[in-house]
């Protein structure tokens, strides 16, 4: 088994742990599944300051521009209004210190047109963790459905899905998807333009990473199948159908959430890469791996052009990773 | 200019230098604002900004010592008759002399052609579809042997006619009368090419098609450098040049390293244009641009070769520095950057429509990308002010400030029928980062007065055979606005305008009059143009013909393009040659 990670399904099943924990006043209560990993998820600073800024992240991008031009409209200009009033035009940066920040555009300008890099990082959060969260979404459903039916069903079943998952990781996904990024046409399903982009690179991405949480399931579930329960269920003549969703499946939310959540970064870090190579969503629709492009070509003069949709993907990649670790911590305590 | 990139010749343009400067464009204002500013009496050299536009700078015959050039790439080619790159046509007279080439002068002078190994200018017969030329008696190459007229002939022979060498201009296959003349790879016996006849030894007479008035100009592009048939090794030859001028090659060791060093047989008294004091010439190749910059300004080397000027970073340091300032000089290039829009898609098939987005865009922000008014100054007409026939005027006025007149454009969308405004797309080559940038400026531009514009990407590679150069694809794609560039490959109003204006010129692919303009009037300007004679005459029609084409609106003009150069202290006799808008590569020198 070559998980990336080694997330363990068993989580669930650690009962004995739920009685220490309490033994304090009152009298000696149960605690739910939930109630633990809660209560270990508290104690984890890290992972607290993590999910902290990833629900902090996820509202700037859903209220980025909505309702009512959102937070954008309420904090300065929008993100694709030139201001060459603002830049030196004999250097193409920005006037005044620090690339032009200022209390109105407190991230500073873009060089050369004077675009308000607080307006276009909170446009571009929203590509990058809708794109990254839908593509997660698409692999965690595709792979733990294959991942468990190649599991529990082994035989041909198992031999087909896992030959398939080779496949898949054999494929060489960056150039396969500057390939059909650019081959996309402008409309094409009822959608164009930047909607078809973002659906095309959720696709991509979320298409071709199934096979790595599907080996994590599938490893699950073998390990699940042979237990008592799944044997009870049985002898007392529950259908695989049942057994599948009703008693092996509940076991799997652990590693499935842990694997998401760890998942989301490198999805933000690949919708990046694209945007960066220039087959991302298309230009003025901001995005954090579009702007770095751009400030190649000015470090020199504006060094805060590069260095804050950097630091917004460090913070965002940070913070997810943080959350992930501490999940997996809190969820298997045997992984430490 | 067949194509638009800087890559390709950027060069022959430039007139006026200093009159022009002062009052080019409509903004205007980066020429003579600049020569006033920056004189702060430090440096130890008296020489302030742009004076190299306008005189020799550190004027010298000091001999001796190695002039050194750098350069950020490789070059098409260095054989003379197989570069089309603008700095080459330049470069290469070190060691190639053509018939005729520009006068050694800054200023307006230089656009003057002078007799080069020809003895004078070309003389045409009554009909115009003769020109002869006489070579100069005595004239060697390095090795010693004569030039002779069949080398002449050769040389353009195998530069126009062969399939060989691919990356010069066709100019001479185009104009001359050669039948199916296949060039002297398939076809040894020079005899066979019809095109060009050499009466005896020093007299070449040039047959061609049809009346040609500018032909002296296609002559004076290194491809009329003599190469003798014996020592033609096709694209080998661009290491083994046999050398007219006053330096020949030591070594080529390509996209590395190229040096010349004197050439013995070069005579300086057949020679009123070059000089020969450097003992050396070396160029680097494949340098990184921006250490080319440090390595300028630092004084390692003297020259960067490809003559586009400093980058970004570079720059930001001379603009804050008045005495580095004053080492530098801002010329125009022979380009102007601009958009067309196309007569037949719906709604620009509307004059109305076109004139809107005349007066929507905000030329300030256009012009922001190519670097402010270092980069270029705003423009308003189709030939740069450094073309020959080139008139100021402004058909289009877009506010005080040139930032757009929303009132008038909404004016005209309302006389288009399309008062609430329009959805249309921007086609432009998604690597060129700057046309893209000038995309967003343009859409945000016509986004104020409601024209919903969409940038569309293309690769610049296939662009214009099968992109915005393909009307099948433009109209299919609705794609009402192109930008784009152009550059004449000699200075005058025909090289500007012929390919990118006449109707009769518009392809099914390949095509670069993207407005589809197809004219009459236009048409028959050119023609009447390039069979008149008279030069005073000639570049009235051509500024005629820039006004007619402005008057359909579907041509809107971003800037003027300007580089900004530096000259290190250690180099001599500076200045920038108007024909190529670089420094005079042949004159320079270097203090020891």
């Amino acid at each position: 088994m070559t998980a990336p990670l080694d997330v363990s399904g068993q989580a669930m099943e650690a009962q004995p742990e739920a009685v220490l924990e309490g033994a304090g006043g009152k009298a000696i209560e149960g605690r739910s599944l939930g109630q633990i990993a809660w209560m270990r998820l508290k104690r984890d600073k890290a992972a607290f300051v993590g999910a902290f800024v990833v629900v902090f992240l996820t509202l700037i991008a859903i209220f980025a521009e909505r309702p009512f031009g959102g937070l954008i409209a309420l904090f300065g200009d929008p993100p694709n209004l030139p201001n060459n009033d603002l830049i030196d035009p004999m250097t193409s940066a920005p006037l005044g210190t620090w690339g032009g920040m200022s209390l109105e555009h407190p991230f500073g300008l873009e060089p050369v047109n004077g675009r308000d890099l607080f307006a276009r990082i909170l446009s571009g959060a929203q590509i990058s963790l809708l794109v990254a969260f839908l593509a997660t979404l698409v692999s965690v459903v595709i792979g733990s459905l294959l991942g468990v039916l190649a599991g529990f069903f082994g035989g041909w079943v198992d031999t087909l899905i896992s030959r398939l998952m080779d496949v898949f990781l054999a494929f060489p996904l960056l150039l396969f998807a500057i390939a059909i990024v650019g081959a996309v046409p402008d409309k094409a399903l009822g959608l164009s333009g930047n909607g078809l982009r973002v659906a095309v690179i959720v696709f991509i991405i979320g298409f071709f990473n199934w096979p790595y949480i599907a080996r994590i399931v599938r490893g699950q579930t073998l390990s699940l199948r042979e237990r008592e329960f799944v044997d009870a269920a049985r002898s007392l003549g529950a259908g695989n159908g049942y057994i599948i969703f009703r008693e092996v499946f509940p076991n799997l939310v652990a590693p499935i959430l842990v694997y998401s959540t760890l998942l989301i970064p490198s999805n933000i870090l690949f919708e990046a890469a694209l945007s960066f190579l220039g087959v991302g969503v298309a230009e003025p629709q901001a995005s954090w791996g579009g702007m770095l492009t751009r400030a190649v070509d000015y470090y020199q003069i504006a060094p805060h052009f590069m260095i804050v949709p950097g630091l917004a993907i460090f913070v965002t990649v940070m913070a997810f990773n943080l959350l992930g670790d501490g999940l997996r911590d809190a969820l298997d305590p045997r992984a430490r | 200019m067949r194509k638009t990139n800087a890559l390709a010749l950027a060069a022959l343009g430039t007139a006026l230098a200093m009159g022009l400067a002062a009052c080019g464009g409509t903004a205007g204002g980066g020429g003579d604002k600049n020569t006033g500013t920056g004189n702060t009496g430090t440096g130890t050299s008296a020489a302030k900004h742009n004076d190299g536009y306008t005189k020799v700078v550190n004027a010298s015959d000091a001999k001796g010592g190695t002039l050194k050039f750098a350069y950020s790439d490789e070059p098409d080619s260095m054989d003379p008759g197989n570069t089309y790159y603008a700095f080459n046509w330049n470069f290469t007279r070190l060691y190639a002399r053509p018939l005729l080439t520009y006068s050694a002068e800054p200023g307006e002078a230089g656009l003057k052609l002078v007799p080069d190994l020809a003895e004078g200018l070309g003389e045409a017969s009554e009909d115009g579809k003769t020109w002869t030329y006489k070579l100069k008696k005595g004239i060697k190459y390095d090795d010693g042997t004569e030039v002779k007229a069949a080398d002449v002939k050769y040389a353009i022979a195998r530069s126009n006619f062969s399939a060989e060498l691919t990356d010069g201009p066709k100019y001479f296959a185009e104009y001359l009368d050669a039948g199916d003349y296949k060039g002297p790879y398939k076809d040894k016996n020079l005899d066979n090419f019809k095109g060009i006849e050499t009466p005896d030894d020093y007299t070449i007479v040039f047959k061609l098609k049809a009346p040609f008035s500018e032909f002296d100009f296609l002559v004076a592009n290194p491809q009329s450098a003599p190469v003798p048939q014996a020592k033609d090794t096709g694209l080998e030859y661009e290491k083994t040049v046999a050398s007219t001028g006053p330096y020949k090659i030591e070594s080529y060791e390509v996209g590395k390293q190229f040096n010349l060093v004197k050439n013995e047989h070069w005579d300086p008294a057949t020679d009123t244009t070059r000089k020969q004091l450097p003992d050396r010439i070396e160029v680097q190749m494949k340098q990184s641009a921006e250490d080319i910059d440090q390595r300028l300004l630092a004084g390692q080397i003297h020259v960067d070769l490809g003559g586009t000027g400093l980058q970004t970073a570079a720059r930001a340091k001379i603009v804050g520095d008045p005495k580095l300032k004053d080492s530098t000089d801002n010329p125009y290039t022979p380009f102007n950057r601009y958009a067309m829009m196309s007569t037949k898609v719906a709604p620009f098939d509307n004059i109305e429509c076109r004139k809107a987005v005349q007066y929507a865009t905000d030329q300030v922000a256009t012009q922001a990308p190519w670097g402010g008014p270092l980069g270029g100054d705003i423009g308003s007409t189709l030939m740069t002010p450094t073309t020959v026939g080139y008139q100021q005027f402004d058909l289009f006025p877009n506010g005080a400030d040139n930032k757009g007149d929303v009132a008038k454009a909404k004016e005209a969308l309302t006389a288009c029928g399309k008062a609430d405004g329009f959805e249309t797309n921007i086609a432009v080559r998604g690597d060129r980062t700057k046309e893209v940038q000038v995309a967003e400026a343009l859409q945000a531009s016509l986004d104020k007065v409601g024209i919903k514009a969409s940038i569309k990407k293309y690769p610049s590679g296939d662009w214009s055979a099968q992109y915005a150069g393909k009307p099948d694809f433009v109209h299919k794609n609705n794609l009402g606005i192109m930008i784009a560039g152009w550059g004449a490959d000699w200075p005058s109003g025909f090289g500007f305008l012929s390919q990118i204006v006449d109707g009769r010129f518009i392809k099914a692919s390949g095509n670069y009059n993207m407005m589809e303009l197809n004219d009459p009037a236009v048409n028959e300007l050119l023609d009447k143009g390039i069979q008149t004679t008279d030069a005073a005459e000639r570049n009235k029609i051509w500024a005629e013909v820039d006004k007619k084409v402005m008057e359909s609106a579907a041509f809107l003009p971003f800037v003027y393009e300007k580089t900004l150069l530096f000259r290190p202290e250690s180099l001599t006799n500076v200045y920038v040659h108007p024909a190529y808008g670089m420094y005079d590569y042949t004159w320079l020198g270097v203090k020891q």
